[in-house]
C-alpha cells in the first residue's frame, strides 16, 4: 500500500464551487500581500496537499520547533520552515485574526487568516537550516534578503496559478489514484535538479529493481545560477524515458518547488514531500540539495537516521562510476577493481562540456539526452 | 500533559516510569552507540513504534470514488494510464 500522508491526513486547501466564490468575493475588499513566485508555489503546495501536514504559513511555535528540533509542534517530523516573510509596511493596520489576501503579479492567488504575526532571526535560520551563516551560500543569501516579519496562519488557495508544465504536473492526489490504478504498492522516488547522466540512471534502475515503480520527480522553480533550467530537465528525461525506461514501471512528473540548497535537512523535506505523493521510498544519493562544501557527502545519510518515524524507507546509494574492467555503472560496494579503471562522472566536468558544446562521451550520458541538452542554445540558468 | 523544562531545542520533556531493570538493560545496550542517553534511546524506539500504529488507524484512501473518476479521466488525457 502506497504511503499513508505525513501527519495522517492529505491536506486539501483549495476552495471549491460556492465556497470559492464566496471567499473570491470577500477577497476583494481585503487588505492584499502580494508574494513572489516562489511563496505562490509553497501556496500551491501547501492547498494540494504535498506539504501535509501544514494547512498554511507556521505560526511561531511550530517554526521555533522546526528551526530548533525538525519537528512540528506535535512532534510530526519536519525540517525545513515553511513561512511568508512581509515588510512592517505592507501589511500595516492588519491584526492578528484578519484576513487578508495574497496575490501574484496582481492577481488574487489565495486568502489567509493571519493567526500570527511575528520577528525572526535570519542568522539563526541560516545557521539552523542551513547549517552556515556564510553569505555565498545561496540559501542564505536569499534568507538575508527576505522580509523583516513572518506572519502566519491557514491558508485556502482560490486561483491557482497556470502551471510552469501543465502535462507533468501532477498533484499528490493524482499520484495515488495513478500508483493504484497501476497496481503498485511499492513507489520509490527521485529528486533531481539536473540533466540525467549513467549515474543517474543507474541509480533509478537499481532502486527500481526492488519496487513496483519508480517517480523520476525533478524539481522545476527557482535554481540558482549555472544550474540547468527546467525546460532542459524535462526535455533531457522525456528523451531518456523515451529510449531506455520500460513505461510500465515509471512515472515522469515534476514538483513546482524552488530548491533551497539545504543539504541534509532539505534532503529529509524532499522525502517528506515525496511520501505525500505516495512513494514509499526515497532515493538519497551523494551531497544530496548540497552546494559547494558546506555539507559532508553522505552527510544527509545520518540525519536519516535521527527519524524513525519519517514514513518513507531512504534508499542510501552510493555513488556510481563507470569501471572500464566491469564494462558498465558500478558502485565502490560491488566493483573489485581499482581506480585505473574508474571513470568518475563528475556533474562540474559534464556541465563543462556542455557549456563547450561538447557532447559527453556515452559512458557519462547517453546519446539522446546528450543531443537534447545540447539543442539549447544555452541550457544554464543565468 | 507534557511538564517539565526544556532539554535543549525547543521540545519539553516528561517522566515516564520503566522498569528498573529495563532501564538497566537498556543503558547497557546502548554502550558506544550513538545514544547519547536511555531516555534518548527510549524516544527513539517510541517513535519508530507508534508511527506503526498511526498507519495501521488511518488506513483508507484520502479520496472519494468520484475524486477517483475524475482523476482517472485526466490521468487518460495526458497519457499516464
Amino acid at each position: 500500500m502506497v504511503s499513508r500522508p505525513h501527519g495522517g491526513r492529505l491536506v486539501n486547501r483549495v476552495a471549491k464551487g460556492r465556497r470559492r466564490d464566496a471567499l473570491l468575493e470577500e477577497a476583494k475588499e481585503l487588505h492584499s500581500i502580494e508574494v513572489t513566485k516562489n511563496t505562490a508555489s509553497d501556496i500551491h503546495n501547501i492547498a494540494y496537499g504535498a506539504y501535509s501536514p501544514l494547512q498554511g504559513f507556521l505560526l511561531r511555535e511550530d517554526y521555533e520547533h522546526v528551526l530548533y528540533d525538525m519537528r512540528l509542534s506535535d512532534d510530526t517530523p519536519w525540517t525545513i520552515p515553511i513561512v511568508l516573510d512581509v515588510r512592517k509596511d505592507e501589511i500595516q493596520g492588519v491584526k492578528e485574526g484578519d484576513d487578508v489576501a495574497l496575490t501574484h503579479e496582481g492577481q488574487i492567488l489565495a486568502v489567509m487568516k493571519v493567526e500570527e504575526i511575528y520577528e525572526w532571526d535570519k542568522k539563526e535560520f541560516a545557521r539552523h537550516v542551513f547549517k552556515t551563516e556564510d553569505p555565498n551560500h545561496p540559501g542564505v543569501a536569499r534568507t538575508y534578503a527576505r522580509k523583516e516579519l513572518l506572519i502566519g496562519g491557514p491558508i485556502d488557495l482560490l486561483n491557482p496559478l497556470k502551471h510552469p508544465f501543465d502535462r507533468y504536473a501532477l498533484t499528490p492526489l493524482e499520484t495515488r489514484v495513478l500508483f493504484k490504478e497501476k497496481g503498485w504498492r511499492t513507489i520509490v522516488a527521485f529528486q533531481t535538479r539536473n540533466v540525467p547522466h549513467l549515474g543517474h540512471e543507474y541509480v533509478q534502475k537499481a532502486a527500481l529493481t526492488f519496487v513496483d515503480g519508480l517517480l523520476v520527480h525533478p524539481l522545476v522553480g527557482w535554481k540558482k545560477p549555472g544550474d540547468f533550467k527546467d525546460e532542459v530537465i524535462v526535455a533531457a528525461y522525456e528523451a531518456l524515458i523515451k529510449h531506455y525506461y520500460p513505461k510500465d514501471s515509471v512515472v515522469f512528473s515534476v514538483l513546482w518547488m524552488q530548491m533551497r540548497y539545504a543539504g541534509p535537512r532539505e534532503a529529509i523535506h524532499h522525502a517528506i514531500v515525496r511520501k505525500n505523493f505516495g512513494c514509499t521510498h526515497f532515493i538519497v544519493g551523494r551531497d544530496h540539495a548540497g552546494v559547494g562544501n558546506y555539507y559532508g557527502p553522505y552527510e544527509a545519510w545520518d540525519l536519516f537516521n535521527e527519524f524513525p518515524d519519517l514514513g518513507i524507507t531512504p534508499l542510501f546509494i552510493r555513488e556510481s562510476f563507470y569501471c572500464k574492467k566491469c564494462g558498465g555503472m558500478v558502485n565502490a560496494k560491488i566493483c573489485p577493481h581499482s581506480d585505473e579503471f574508474r571513470v568518475r562522472i563528475s556533474g562540474t566536468k559534464l556541465r563543462k562540456m556542455i557549456r563547450n558544446k561538447e557532447k559527453p562521451p556515452e559512458y557519462m550520458m547517453r546519446p539522446e539526452v546528450a543531443e537534447v541538452v545540447l539543442s539549447f542554445d544555452n541550457p544554464f540558468v543565468t | 500533559m507534557p511538564e517539565g523544562g526544556k532539554k535543549g531545542g525547543r521540545s519539553r520533556y516528561t517522566t515516564v516510569s520503566i522498569p528498573v531493570t529495563l532501564y538497566n538493560r537498556i543503558k547497557k545496550l546502548i554502550e558506544g552507540t550513538g545514544f547519547a542517553n536511555v531516555s534518548q534511546f527510549v524516544t527513539y524506539v517510541l517513535r519508530e513504534v507508534v508511527v506503526e500504529y498511526e498507519r495501521a488507524r488511518e488506513a483508507e484512501e484520502p479520496f472519494t470514488e468520484e475524486e477517483k473518476e475524475k482523476i482517472i479521466e485526466k490521468l487518460r488525457r495526458l497519457g499516464y494510464i
